[in-house]
């Protein structure tokens, strides 16, 4: 393990995700039929040392089994996720355990992610404990740091409960908890997406000075398009289990290769703020497929404006259109303009 | 400059679709009337919720003018008064709520109503549509019956008129295939579908005016769309007057016709929606544009941070709520500014009004 408990270089790969398959056997429950759900299908990326990597995609694209994949909880049925270079699906229970000190998650629910009856200080010093930081008064040093980290005086809000802050404050302390034994990642999962605006964007700040202070790289999973080229270097797009697009944020954006990219950005309500001026979407027609029977060939034909009979027939495969901008789709949308 | 101001060229800062021919629906729809009779009136509207002799202010003087068949976007944070306010004029508050104020729907006094006056002209005059259509819909009855139920309870319709009435609701708000939809159970529908029950069974009073009350929060972007979409469409086609409760500008930009901002109970700024998105006055309007991430800005881009909380709604102190976080508050702001028409059609409640922005590269602090 004395490999994961060097610093990333910057730039290094820290995360290699390769063909991660989740699958949820579902019972008749709920008047379901009974079948699989397709959550995660053959899923690869990797994160390097530095970057954030935005992952974005609508409700039941997979994108938080995703998440949990990569820290083994649950365990994918199929693939490798290599953490610096360790496959973390080979490692027995107590390595695993070790390994995770290097990967934290920050969840959307600040409330429900903290033990309503202990207060802000047990709280951060919680992680440092259960890995073996030694003696309280270090440990009280250490706590007072995150909490002056992640902007909550330690003099005021440690003796506090989370039923005494605010939902922003309650997830600045989450990060505290996940940043507390230097993780190389940081995975967050919606983690400002039921904030309001002003503290959202308290957060979101806070998150960028960490990942430049402490050298933090993040996954950053978010439903919200423009939230997550906000805070991302490189962005994935997942769409009923499988990734769509992968690229970097200002091209993926700019020049969506998808076409599922590209009515995902025309459905989003948008405001120039220089202007004032209104975006005004223009809605995909139809109904998103069942993850329990995904559609034939291409998972996005049945929505998608531009589908022949070969999108049907054919699933089309992840891959490099352009230098570090992968597309699953046999007609991508552009021809991107010579560097 | 550079990357992204191809997005924002072209169609005059209104992005192009990706697709060649992907039909907008903005077209075809008749102008709407510039100068409306007046539906919805409210004046100086408070709501108080008291538990033991604890007293929450949740909306504090709230007043605004609501014209026949117009689309209003009430916009806030979690807090504002923004829900509290348009259920008070439904009379959907708990009993630990006093309103007081005046709420005068089509000449009609709706503050002080009894239940049973509320009953009749509830559904009938406003309907509300809510953020989560699973929970307002019984998960035991099929999607038919819900809707015939609330069509017989605004209607005295035989059986079969009723259910006839139901399929033509449930096709207005665009559900494929109504006749066999109309035996399933709210599981079997996606949110999107539901959400298009829901405004049926809202529509089934034939409303002047319908309150969607961030009721397209919950589903996912490509079908906010269509909801939002569908909206419209049912505003003009039935001359129906619509509330837009929403925390998020840009839907407010891009559907409604009049936005009125709030904070701390209170309205803060008031317009027609491309006057006040284009020419913000308030600072605290000014605050959430700043903040709200958009597909305009550079990846890492620190945004600008407004310090604190909002206010403490059981101890509001004296003055502009807004103050404390405001940069350019000054003695003056110990004063409460009024909402007052400052320019025509454009009433903001601020003693520092932020000036139009001298040229339009330099006026956003948003580049790193």
């Amino acid at each position: 393990m004395t490999a994961l408990d060097e610093r990333p270089v910057p730039g290094e790969t820290l995360l290699q995700a390769r063909g991660i398959v989740q699958e949820f056997p579902v019972r008749g429950a709920g008047g379901i039929k009974g079948g699989v759900v397709h959550a995660v299908s053959d899923v690869s990326f990797d994160v390097r040392a530095g970057e954030t990597l935005g992952v974005v995609g609508e409700t039941g694209s997979g994108k938080s089994t995703l998440a949990r994949s990569v820290i083994q909880a649950p365990r994918p049925q199929a693939g490798e996720v290599l953490f610096r270079g360790t496959d973390l699906m080979r490692l027995g229970r107590r390595e695993l355990v070790a390994a995770r000190r290097h990967m934290q998650m920050v969840f959307q629910d600040p409330y429900g992610s903290l033990n309503p009856r202990w207060r802000v200080a047990e709280l951060v010093e919680e992680p440092l404990v259960g890995y073996g930081v030694r003696g309280s008064a270090q440990r009280e040093a250490r706590v007072r740091d995150l909490l002056d980290l992640v902007g909550l005086d330690p003099s005021v809000y440690g003796r506090r409960r989370p039923h005494e802050l605010s939902g922003g404050q309650c997830q600045r302390v989450a990060i505290a908890r996940a940043i507390a034994l230097h993780p190389a990642l940081v995975i967050c999962d919606e983690a400002v997406s039921s904030l309001d605006v002003l503290i959202q964007a308290q957060v979101l700040n806070l998150f960028e000075r960490l990942r430049t202070e402490l050298g933090l790289s993040y996954l950053f999973i978010s439903h919200d398009l423009a939230l997550v080229k906000q805070v991302s270097d490189r962005v994935a797009v997942m769409h009923l289990g499988q990734l769509a697009e992968l690229g970097p944020a200002e091209a993926l954006y700019r020049r969506p290769l998808h076409p599922y990219t590209a009515a995902l950005l025309d459905s989003i309500p948008g405001l120039d703020p220089r202007t004032g001026r209104a975006r005004r979407p223009r809605p995909l027609a139809g109904e998103p497929p069942s993850p329990l029977a995904p559609p034939s060939g291409c998972r996005f034909r049945t929505r998608c404006p531009l589908a022949v009979q070969r999108c049907a027939e054919e699933e089309p495969v992840l891959r490099e259109h352009v230098p570090d901008h992968r597309v699953a789709c046999h007609f991508p949308l552009d021809i991107p303009r010579e560097p | 400059m550079r990357a992204h101001d191809d997005v924002l060229a072209g169609a005059g800062g209104v992005q192009e679709s990706h697709f060649p021919a992907l039909s907008g629906p903005e077209s075809g729809f008749p102008e709407l009337p510039a100068d409306g009779e007046t539906l919805l009136e409210v004046r100086d509207l408070r709501v108080r919720f008291s538990r033991r002799g604890r007293h929450v202010h949740a909306v504090n003087g709230l007043s605004y003018r609501l014209e026949a068949g117009r689309m209003l976007a009430i916009i806030g944070e979690s807090g504002s008064g923004k829900s509290v306010s348009s259920r008070a004029l439904m009379g959907l508050l708990p009993s630990t709520a006093t309103v007081t104020g005046s709420a005068r729907f089509a000449g009609t006094e709706l503050v002080g109503m009894t239940e049973a006056q509320m009953r009749r002209r509830r559904g009938a005059d406003i309907a509300m549509v809510f953020q989560d259509p699973t929970r307002s819909l019984n998960p035991t009855m099929r999607i038919g019956t819900q809707v015939v139920e609330a069509v017989r309870a605004h209607a005295d319709l035989d059986r079969r008129a009723a259910r006839r009435r139901a399929v033509e609701l449930l096709s207005l708000v665009r559900m494929p295939v109504p006749e066999q939809r109309f035996g399933e159970y709210p599981h079997q529908l996606s949110g999107g579908m539901r959400q298009r029950v829901m405004i049926a069974i809202a529509l089934a009073g034939e409303p002047r005016l319908l309150i969607a009350d961030e009721a397209t929060t919950a589903l996912d972007v490509t079908t906010q769309a269509q909801i939002m979409e569908l909206l419209v469409e049912l505003q003009h086609r039935l001359g129906m007057a619509v509330i837009l409760i929403s925390h998020d500008l840009g839907l407010a930009a891009s559907y409604a016709q009049d936005v009125l901002v709030m904070y701390a109970g209170r309205g803060v700024e008031h317009a027609a929606a491309e006057t006040l998105f284009a020419h913000v006055r308030m600072p605290y309007t000014r605050a959430l544009l700043g903040a709200i991430p958009l597909l305009e800005r550079e990846p890492h881009t620190l945004l600008p941070v407004v310090p604190g909380q909002p206010p403490d709604l059981s101890a509001l102190p004296a003055g502009c709520p807004f103050a404390p976080r405001c940069a350019s508050a000054d003695e003056q702001c110990a004063v409460d500014p009024p909402l007052t028409e400052h320019e025509p059609g454009h009433r903001w409640a601020c003693w520092h009004p932020v000036p139009d922005a001298p040229a339009p590269d330099a006026a956003s602090g948003d580049r790193s």
